[in-house]
């Protein structure tokens, strides 16, 4: 049963991966022949290359920054469809609608809403609206946070309505008896019973945005660099458009180890390992 | 299982770049055993005429088949990159020039076509021609439009304030001042998409400094991004967009919606410099405007003190081809043959015409002067043919490793967050 498997990963991750590592010590501009050059190519991505540390530090910036956005409304989101509120199911389709809307689409639209001539600010009056929004160094970042967190909240809050599906809803009972209100109810239940969501979503969440790619490069063109130029980007830039896959494959093994430690980490922190069921006595 | 899973989950971004790279168009390179010779083309714009031109060819060449493939504009650098490396290209290699088809030279990867192009050195104009030359050997013929950078205006703003259009730099200035005035941008810029800005850099460049100025960066010569053009065309780019020259919001204007064509449109701003395309562009999409008879195109102002030669422009001389080094010799000969007899025949010449695009031939005068767009195509004409010199967009021009700062730094400069001189010594340390 697991052969396909193992051979899709094979395939697809792990002989790339292998030829990425291999690449990351060679001299290749695609046109002439690889020539291996040792560690040069690291050598020089890590000391003699400042950019790589400012690509670096946005990089941790985008996924610290989404992942403090996309998870509370994400939760708060999935507990709110996982209700029986009037009209639910229907702001539940609305709000999965960016879900299904291709990243290019995305893009090019918010790119026109942002524009200080015909965007959103011609059409309302406020005077903080007419902005360089996607030029500005100092918003550029948080206006990818936000359009990025809007196609994949609907997403996590999926996850989360699924979870607070699953809790027995005979917990709730014995709480209203015991005379918990719904904050507490919220905390010390829901909450709780959903921390294997919690870690699933929370490692899809910081892994993707730590690899996030299209959807940026849509939206900002890849400039202002030293402000949107996330690893990602910067790996495609200096391999696609200035042909150093040596340098690029070096930034790429980067984003495999970070991505890798940080999904090995939050697995080990988080005890998921001796995952169990917590149904037990419910 | 599981850890591979997640594994997988983390490593297949990014390791994907592979992926990509190796399956980039290996599976349709022509250096097999197939007697056909093959070419590769882009998809949308002109490109459907060239298609129909190699159709046309296949029905009355049996013997000398082409096969035509169209490929997205986005990924066709990089896959052409990787099969002319692999010694996998099509037969035909479509470039623009500039930095890409000197590495083929240097690799010998396509075959010197110098005295196998027929009549086609006679009818060219010189100065698209002369793109295609490396070391005075011919490497590559055009095969579609020329696209110059033109200054586009919309008349009605300038009749609103009593100018005329600015022929000199000085006329700029005074122009400026007085659409500043009126509370009416001088001039659009798609700063955001940063590639428009380029054609200001290399227009002031070379109206100060000539053509020499960017060619000493084209050949490597040690320190020659650090030029007195160059800083004066940085500088001056600078003035405009803090002294109210380009529109305020010039950074957040991008091209990919031709947002900067629609503020020339709209009367927001009264000048665009922009390539020969975006008077398609505003035909199609800003036809109110396109009629009204306050459209206008006119040649990049001249500067009084200025070095250049006048006549001198910038843009896109063409899409080229070339014949791959890789390809067997019976299938360079059909592609020898196809452009030696071939190119610009009578049908497809007709074709680009019809579509308001402009062949770089010197023996269309009555063609042109027959069509819808003949104001425009017999000005586009005149400026190419006049051309002392045709410079290819710098992005294009300069080796692929020098593009991508080039695009950053320009970037910096347009934010302010770079000055001149910064500018110049981040491209020297290249």
């Amino acid at each position: 049963m697991a052969l396909p498997a193992v051979a899709f990963f094979g395939i697809f991750a792990l002989i790339p991966l292998i030829g990425v590592v291999v690449i990351s010590f060679m001299e290749w501009n695609v046109l002439g022949s690889p020539e291996w050059v040792g560690l040069t190519n690291w050598e020089a991505v890590l000391f003699d290359r400042p950019f790589t540390w400012t690509a670096l530090g946005l990089t941790v910036t985008f996924v610290i920054g989404s992942y403090l956005f996309q998870a509370p409304v994400a939760l708060l989101l999935g507990v709110f469809m996982a209700g029986q509120q009037r009209y639910r199911a229907l702001l539940a389709v609305l709000y999965f609608l960016p879900l299904l809307f291709s990243s290019v689409a995305v893009g090019l639209t918010f790119q026109s809403l942002f524009s200080p001539n015909y965007g959103l600010s011609a059409a309302l009056p406020f005077e903080w609206l007419p902005n360089d929004w996607l030029a500005n160094s100092d918003l550029v970042m948080w206006v990818m946070i936000f359009v990025v967190g809007w196609c994949f909240v609907p997403f996590h809050g999926l996850l989360y309505q699924a979870g607070v599906r699953q809790i027995p809803q005979s917990m709730y009972e014995a709480a209203t008896i015991d005379g918990a209100g719904r904050l507490r109810q919220f905390f010390s239940i829901t909450l709780p019973q959903l921390r294997y969501t919690i870690i699933t979503s929370s490692t899809l969440m910081l892994v993707g945005s730590l690899t996030y790619f299209d959807l940026i490069y849509v939206l900002t063109g890849g400039q202002p660099a030293d402000a949107v130029r996330i690893l990602p980007l910067d790996m495609y830039v200096t391999g696609f458009a200035s042909y150093n896959l040596g340098y690029a494959s070096v930034i790429a093994v980067i984003l495999v180890a970070i991505g890798l430690t940080l999904s090995l980490l939050l697995n080990v922190l988080s005890g998921s390992s001796k995952m169990d069921s917590d149904k037990a006595g419910a | 299982m599981r850890k591979a899973t997640r594994m997988a989950a983390a490593g297949l971004g990014v390791t994907s770049l592979m992926a990509i790279s190796a399956c980039g168009g290996g599976d349709n390179g022509g250096g097999g055993g197939d007697a056909d010779a093959n070419a590769w083309i882009l998809t949308g714009g002109g490109w459907p005429a060239i298609e129909e031109d190699f159709n046309r060819w296949n029905e009355s060449n049996e013997d000398a088949q082409i096969d035509v493939e169209g490929i997205e504009n986005d990924s066709y650098k990089g896959q052409i990159r990787t099969a002319v490396g692999s010694g996998e290209a099509p037969t035909l290699i479509m470039s623009w020039t500039g930095g890409a088809l000197l590495e083929y030279a240097e690799q010998d990867a396509v075959v010197d076509l110098t005295g196998e192009t027929g009549d086609l050195e006679e009818r060219v104009f010189d100065s698209v021609w002369q793109n295609g030359q490396v070391d005075g050997s011919t490497y590559a013929v055009p095969l579609n439009d020329v696209q110059p950078v033109v200054m586009y205006y919309n008349q009605e703003v300038f009749d609103e304030v009593g100018l005329e259009v600015p022929e000199t730099w000085e006329d700029v200035e005074e122009a400026i001042e007085v659409f500043n005035e009126n509370d009416v941008a001088p001039f659009s810029l798609a700063g955001g998409s940063v590639w428009p800005a380029l054609m200001w850099l290399q227009y002031l460049t070379d109206r100060h400094g000539g053509e020499e100025a960017f060619q000493a960066v084209v050949e490597g010569e040690e320190g020659a991004w650090d030029n007195e053009s160059i800083l004066f065309a940085l500088e001056t780019m600078q003035d405009l967009g803090e002294n109210g020259g380009f529109i305020e919001s010039y950074n957040s204007v991008t091209a990919d919606q031709n947002e900067d064509a629609q503020l020339l449109a709209d009367g927001e701003a009264a000048m665009l410099l922009q390539g020969s395309w975006v008077y398609a562009t505003i035909n199609q999409d800003f036809p109110e405007f396109a009629d009204s008879g306050n459209f206008g195109f006119t040649s990049f102002p001249t500067l009084e003190d200025g070095a250049g030669d006048p006549s001198n422009i910038v843009g896109n001389p063409a899409n080229f081809w070339s014949v791959s080094a890789d390809a067997s010799e019976e299938e360079q000969q059909i592609a020898m043959d196809y452009i030696s007899e071939n190119l610009y025949n009578e049908e497809t010449v007709d074709a680009m015409l019809e579509a308001g695009s402009l062949p770089p031939l010197n023996d269309i005068e009555e063609e042109i002067a027959a069509t819808e767009d003949a104001d425009f195509l017999e000005f586009s004409s005149q400026l190419v043919g006049d051309a002392n010199h045709f410079q290819l967009s710098w992005d294009q021009a300069v080796a692929s490793n020098v593009a991508q700062p080039l695009t950053d730094n320009l970037s910096g400069i347009l934010r302010g967050e770079m000055t001149p001189q910064e500018f110049v010594d981040a491209m020297n340390a290249l």
